[in-house]
């Protein structure tokens, strides 16, 4: 068919106006996307919220044995636990009903990579909102609790959607949380001074 | 035949004087006469038409009310929770206004559920109406994020903890789940960012949306002409004149049935607002009349009635990521209803048993489904939860089969109606 269409004395070039029509439509298409850019951005964390992030501390020494002490750090609850010998021990025996008994699936920081999820083995530091989808998991430390069942070494139960995990925060089986409670970065600058948000990789404020 | 004179002309009259001028420059006339005098609405409708009209006297409700509290809420982490107290203690009538929007919202979705349930009661999501339907879910959709944005404002503890929750949910997405959750709350966790982004949508972004989406909806109503309990379609039989044999004009007729239903409404809806507006925990839950606490989880979180179907099943799966996508399968299943159902009839009238029952059982799962969201998730409503999960989505995954199975009963020529 021809190209060119007559128009009173005048001829109109279809072709050449397709080619602006689209020109004009892409471009305009990516002028949008670059205009979206400060919208969409402007809903990250502000800078009043990454300076309030800043590393939270602790002095772990004053946690009784076997007692939970709460820090918050960048709005999470931040659990830390001063695990007696006995609580330590409960932490085996139960791996064939973990989901995740090594955390390799699991989020933590590598010198939280181990049996005790933690730096020292005494000290339990955990990100205290349910991995499923964030409600505060409950301490239920009593092993054998006739609340929570026979089996139960003793660890966390969320009152939201029944996930429990254990002295370690690894999750067992059968709960709706996938993986193990998170590990967040933290290091003790001197003995028993926790200091959350901050270790080799993490330098405070974000 | 003679010469129609008046609002059955389909022409209007021409008028002189001001109402003339003013009709040369903005078609009033024609826009009552195209839409509400000369619109043919069929003329065998029952109870369950009357939830289109209430669903939008509802949104009006909604809107002046809302308008309202904005004149006296303050958003933000330090004075959402002590505004809402004070429209309820100090601002005159203000309890009044916040019990009506309050209600207001769970009278929504009372209507929009009922005004759904018809759509399946009568196969009117079937063609010629799938863009009908599918911008009728669309309002659904912007209807649950405007009533779970707006259940964050008062800034109660279980508004902060299903914020907490239901944003959470996107964490489920693979990869980029957490930097969009972190994105969507602007901060770390649930804070003041959060609050504020949600006061703007709900009172703003998501409005607009809702009201252009309302107006597709009745647009394209207007294009294909409201079903009926009979499933059949009015245009096929038309009278001398054009309009549909079985059709009655929409105004003065429904109108003034619309207005009944409104009164009716309107007194149980007041019933509800002045004698029980938290409905026993349902419209309005316990743990919302403390402050949020970030450090405080409920003992029991629940959403309002509403979500709890939906919340149910995403706690009937045992994985976290399974029950996120099915949580939002069941809510898109809808979308597809114009499709999956291959009946040759519309309305259940003449469907075979089979399309009944399946219907049956999918109203008990929703229903029940919407029980078990409101109990703990432990024992025996979890595998209740997981029974009714399944029958949920049997009903829309075996519909393409067990909806051409039996034989329909014979569609009558014109509508079934009874003279009163």
């Amino acid at each position: 068919m021809a190209e060119n269409v007559v128009v009173g004395h005048d001829e109109v070039d279809l072709s050449r106006r397709k080619f602006l029509t689209t020109a004009t439509v892409a471009t305009g298409a990516v002028g949008a996307v670059f205009a979206a850019v400060p919208f969409i951005s402007s809903w990250a964390p502000s800078e009043r919220a990454r300076a309030l992030g800043a590393p939270a501390e602790l002095d772990v020494s004053k946690i009784e044995q076997g007692q939970m002490a709460i820090v918050t750090w960048r709005r999470q609850p931040i659990y830390v636990v001063r695990r007696t010998p006995e609580m330590l021990g409960q932490l085996k025996g139960h791996d064939d009903l973990l989901k995740d008994k090594d955390s390799s699936e699991s989020d933590q920081p590598p010198y939280a990579k181990n049996e005790y999820r933690a730096r020292l083995p005494e000290v339990l530091v955990l990100i205290g909102t349910c991995t499923h989808l964030g409600c505060l998991p409950k301490q239920r430390f009593e092993a054998h609790s006739p609340e929570m069942g026979a089996y139960w070494p003793g660890g966390f139960f969320c009152p939201c959607h029944g996930s429990r995990f254990d002295l370690a925060g690894r999750v067992f089986n059968g709960s709706p949380a996938s993986v193990n409670l998170k590990v967040p970065p933290y290091e003790y600058p001197s003995p028993l001074k926790l200091v959350v948000g901050v270790d080799e990789t993490h330098k405070g404020a974000a | 035949m003679a010469e129609v004179q008046g609002p059955h002309s389909g022409k209007p009259p021409q008028r002189k004087g001001f109402w003339g001028w003013l009709n040369k420059r903005l078609p009033i006339e024609e826009f009552i006469s195209s839409q509400l005098t000369g619109y043919y609405a069929p003329k065998n409708f029952n109870i369950w038409y009357f939830f289109g009209s209430l669903a939008l006297l509802v949104l009006v409700l909604q809107l002046v009310t809302g308008i309202f509290l904005t004149m006296f809420y303050k958003p933000g982490e330090a004075t959402s929770f002590d505004s809402v107290e004070y429209i309820m203690r100090e601002v005159n009538f203000g309890w009044l206004i916040r019990y009506l929007h309050s209600t207001g919202a769970s009278a929504f979705f009372i209507v929009v559920y009922l005004h759904m349930f018809r759509a399946f009661l009568y196969g009117s999501y079937k063609a010629p109406r799938e863009m009908l339907w599918i911008l009728g879910m669309l309002v659904y959709l912007a209807l649950m994020a405007e009533a779970f944005m707006g259940y964050v404002l008062p800034w109660g503890n279980m508004s902060f903890w299903g914020a907490q929750v239901i944003v959470n949910l996107f964490s489920t997405i693979p990869a980029i789940g957490p930097p969009l959750v972190e994105w969507i709350r602007g901060d770390y966790g649930i804070a003041d960012a959060t609050l504020n982004r949600f006061f703007s949508l709900h009172v703003v972004a998501v409005p607009l949306a809702l009201l252009l989406l309302v107006m597709l909806h009745l647009v394209a109503l207007r294009q294909t002409g409201s079903n009926n309990p009979d499933g059949i379609e009015i245009k096929k039989k038309l009278a001398a004149d054009g309009h549909p044999l079985d059709g009655i004009p929409f105004h003065p007729y429904y109108t003034v049935k619309d207005v009944f239903g409104v009164g009716v409404f309107f007194v149980l809806f007041t019933i509800v607002v002045f004698f029980v507006p938290t409905f026993g925990g349902l419209f309005l839950e316990g743990p919302n009349f403390e402050p949020a606490n970030p450090m405080s989880t409920p003992e029991h979180i629940a959403p309002v009635w509403y979500f709890t179907p939906y919340y149910a099943i995403l706690r009937a799966v045992p994985s976290q990521r399974m029950g996120a996508l099915l949580m939002g399968l069941a809510v898109f299943a809808f979308f597809l209803m114009p499709w999956l159902d291959r009946s040759p009839v519309k309305s259940i009238r003449y469907k075979p048993f089979i399309s009944k029952l399946a219907l049956a059982i999918f109203a008990v799962s929703f229903v029940s489904l919407g029980y078990l969201g409101l109990q703990p998730a432990e024992g025996s409503y979890v595998m209740l939860a997981r029974i009714f999960t399944v029958l949920y989505f049997a009903f829309f995954g075996l519909m393409p089969f067990y909806s051409r199975m039996g034989q329909p009963k014979p569609v009558p020529e014109r509508v079934t109606y009874h003279a009163h």
